[in-house]
């Protein structure tokens, strides 16, 4: 494995495959009454956090204590160079804490490249701009397998945003890596122009995409797409690709619903399906924690770290 | 230092080798085995000699930014890369868009004496397009404005934008337009495309140059007048401008070096050092820029020379400022793109990086190596091929695209009319 996770177009079949493979060991220890591993004692795990994400930085802080690491949570937030410090010396500043690992969320795409060239320790992103959120992508392998039992052949659909999504491109790089075929369900407005050459089908039609889904996965709309003539309204989009109860009816028996979350009630997931049995929504939160302990483990205990 | 150079055994635009005697300020004689008892000597062997290049697009800084570069500092920059005369853009702070303004600028080019400095003034009130700038004021100045540009910002507004083509008529003007549609462009950060995508980084389309070089060309041609397009950056631009000269209008344009020779996947490291505006493009949009350069569509080389201060690339992408220094390494770029492809001969890098940029600029005393005309000229070696190391610039700045990049040849000697500014690689003085 590289140093860093920065991107998951950076792993290896093998990689992920480990990265899922030790996630599965871990999570037996989630079902101990002791949850604690003394694997990363001594060690210091930065969470460098500039933007608001409670649920990712909770699950990243949780992982890296149950492999007793030292956590720091450095919140900063806004643009770096308009206010306050910038992200160099920032990374400077960790860099002489002693950081073994910092684990970054960023407004800006390409924050956390910038950051693996400042500082000695491995960068793991938590989400870059609209670029991506490999740990996100690897518990939904995760749960992916565990639901259905295989990642190679599988159907998976992703729906939504996808031009703005890091959930999408971290998705759809680690999936076609591990031989899924992923398909993106979405207005041709939220679609990256260049979409076509990517490791994926697309379409526009979700009615037509669901009977052929094995894992539909539903990318919240943010607020600021309402307003930007991405789509009509909310209602429409709603219409046209939201996740309701007689859609979920068009999927195989065996099919599951992922999201990524925060959701959206009633605009791209119905109530009715996020809380049905085929949503996996919960235990995606689970298996984050287990996910990222992996990470973690492997990046720093693997070969050549330790000392 | 103005006195009488022989300068032997140099190749006039890469013909044959001859003597060029420069006497004052204008070149006296040229010929085979001349002899000056008592002038200075220059053995010029193997060099090219070329006329002073002159540079259309320059950002100098100053006033506002003399953290970034200065008159003095820029002009320096300029004379290590060949130059000779540099057209000052607008977007300073103040903007250059008064007629006191644009004459301190011109002034300190005088002062700095190492490259003349042409001040460009804004074509609209402190750059926001909303109402002309005294662009006579500027005009009738001690700087003689000619080229006027809201460079770094586009005249976005069909109105505004016919009316400074039209009012700049009386006076021999030109608008040179940063063609961008705004609204296309909202936070755009690199070409839109497979990369921007990848990179989830906000794309600049391709048809956002487009739409407003099609809508100006068409103005242009309504109101009879000139339109200078600053840094075409795609091939349909290039077709647009193509079209647009075959009907006979009076269209012009640039194409900077990096354009010339990099390409949009170096935005792949997220390193701001490959930030720009307009983006860097496609490898066909390169091949597109080098034919059209080639086949005279577009006119000339402009360096875009725009200089940052290092806190500004050392940021994430999308906080950085967009902008690359171009002067000291123009002509080598030309070199490896053109020339070496066999796209343009040393004549023609005359004429793109002297002569015409000189005629859009309507200046005099640019653009010919002959007895009479002044002496303002540049002597290359074409072989050695070395990397770009920033730390030996002048440029206040280091944000150079091209840092440790092996590119070839060297700026030996830079006159001014007949004084040198730049000897064996240096400046002079």
């Amino acid at each position: 494995m590289n140093r860093h996770l920065i991107s998951a177009g950076d792993l290896s079949q093998d990689d992920a495959v480990l990265i899922l493979d030790t996630a599965d060991e871990l999570d037996r220890i989630a079902e101990r009454p002791v949850k604690k591993l003394p694997t990363l004692r001594g060690r210091t795990v930065v969470n460098l956090f500039y933007e608001d994400s409670t649920r990712t930085r909770i699950s990243f802080e949780a992982a890296a204590k149950r492999l007793s690491a030292d956590v720091i949570n450095f919140s900063a937030k806004g643009s770096s160079v308009a206010k306050g410090e910038s992200l160099k010396d920032t990374a400077l500043t960790l860099e002489a804490m002693g950081a073994d690992a910092v684990v970054i969320r960023h407004g800006a795409s390409g924050a956390p490249h910038r950051l693996a060239g400042w500082v000695r320790g491995s960068v793991v992103n938590a989400g870059d701009g609209a670029h991506e959120h490999p740990t996100q992508a690897l518990l939904d392998a995760f749960t992916m397998r565990r639901r259905l039992g295989r990642l190679d052949g599988l159907r998976v659909t992703i729906v939504g945003d996808v031009l703005h999504s890091r959930v999408a491109r971290s998705n759809v790089l680690l999936l076609s890596t591990l031989g899924a075929d992923v398909t993106l369900v979405a207005p041709p407005t939220l679609l990256p122009v260049a979409v076509g050459g990517w490791p994926c089908s697309v379409g526009y039609d979700l009615d037509a995409a669901l009977p052929k889904a094995d894992v539909v996965m539903m990318l919240r709309v943010q607020q600021e797409r309402m307003n930007a003539a991405y789509f009509p309204t909310v209602r429409e989009y709603s219409r046209r690709y939201g996740l309701d109860a007689a859609r979920m009816a068009l999927l195989p028996e065996h099919a599951i619903v992922m999201h990524p979350g925060p959701m959206n009630r009633g605009v791209e997931i119905a109530a009715e399906v996020a809380d049905s049995v085929r949503s996996t929504i919960v235990e995606q939160v689970a298996n984050g924690v287990s996910v990222r302990m992996a990470v973690l483990y492997l990046l720093l205990s693997g070969p050549g770290q330790g000392a | 230092m103005t006195g009488t150079w022989l300068i032997t055994g140099a190749r006039p635009l890469g013909g044959d080798p001859a003597d060029v005697l420069v006497s004052g300020e204008a070149v006296a004689e040229i010929g085979p085995g001349l002899d000056a008892p008592g002038s200075q000597r220059l053995d010029a062997d193997g060099l090219i000699l070329l006329p002073g290049l002159v540079d259309l697009h320059t950002h100098l800084r100053e006033p506002g930014r003399e953290d970034a570069e200065t008159v003095a500092s820029g002009t320096a920059a300029a004379a290590l890369g060949g130059y000779t005369t540099v057209h000052a853009m607008a977007n300073t702070e103040p903007v250059a868009d008064t007629a006191g303004v644009v004459e301190q600028v011109w002034r300190l080019g005088r002062q700095a004496g190492r490259c003349d400095v042409q001040p460009v003034g804004a074509v609209t009130a402190g750059l926001e397009g909303s109402r002309l700038a005294e662009l006579g004021a500027m005009a009738d100045s001690a700087a003689r404005v000619r080229v006027f540009s809201d460079d770094g910002q586009c005249v976005h507004d069909a109105v505004l934008m016919r009316r400074a083509l039209e009012y700049v008529r009386a006076f021999g003007g030109v608008i040179a337009q940063h063609a961008q549609e705004p609204r296309l462009t909202s936070g755009a950060q690199v070409n839109e495309g497979e990369i921007s995508g990848r990179l989830g980084l906000a794309g600049w389309p391709a048809v956002a140059e487009e739409a407003i070089v099609a809508r100006d060309c068409l103005l242009a041609a309504h109101v009879g007048s000139a339109l200078h397009v600053c840094h075409v950056s795609t091939s349909g631009s290039v077709e647009i401008i193509r079209w647009a000269k075959a009907k006979g209008w009076q269209v012009t344009a640039e194409v900077t070096p990096h354009h010339l020779l990099l390409t949009e996947a170096l935005a792949g490291g997220y390193d701001p050092v490959f930030k720009v505006n307009p983006p860097l493009r496609t490898a066909e949009d390169v091949q597109a820029l080098r034919a059209g350069l080639a086949d005279g569509t577009i006119d000339c080389v402009a360096t875009d020379h725009a200089p940052h201060p290092l806190e500004d690339k050392e940021t994430e992408w999308q906080a950085a400022a967009f902008g690359m220094t171009g002067l000291e390494t123009a002509l080598r770029v030309v070199h490896e793109a053109l020339v070496q492809p066999g796209l343009l001969d040393w004549a023609g890098v005359a004429d793109r990086m002297s002569a015409r940029p000189a005629a859009i600029g309507r200046l005099s005393g640019h653009g010919r190596v002959a007895p009479g005309e002044p002496a303002s000229l540049v002597l290359y070696d074409p072989s050695p091929r070395e990397a770009v190391d920033p730390a030996s610039h002048a440029s206040k700045s280091r944000n150079t695209p091209f840092a440790g990049m092996v590119l070839p040849g060297r700026v030996v000697a830079t006159f001014l009319r007949g004084r040198p500014t730049v000897l064996d690689g240096k400046l002079a003085w």
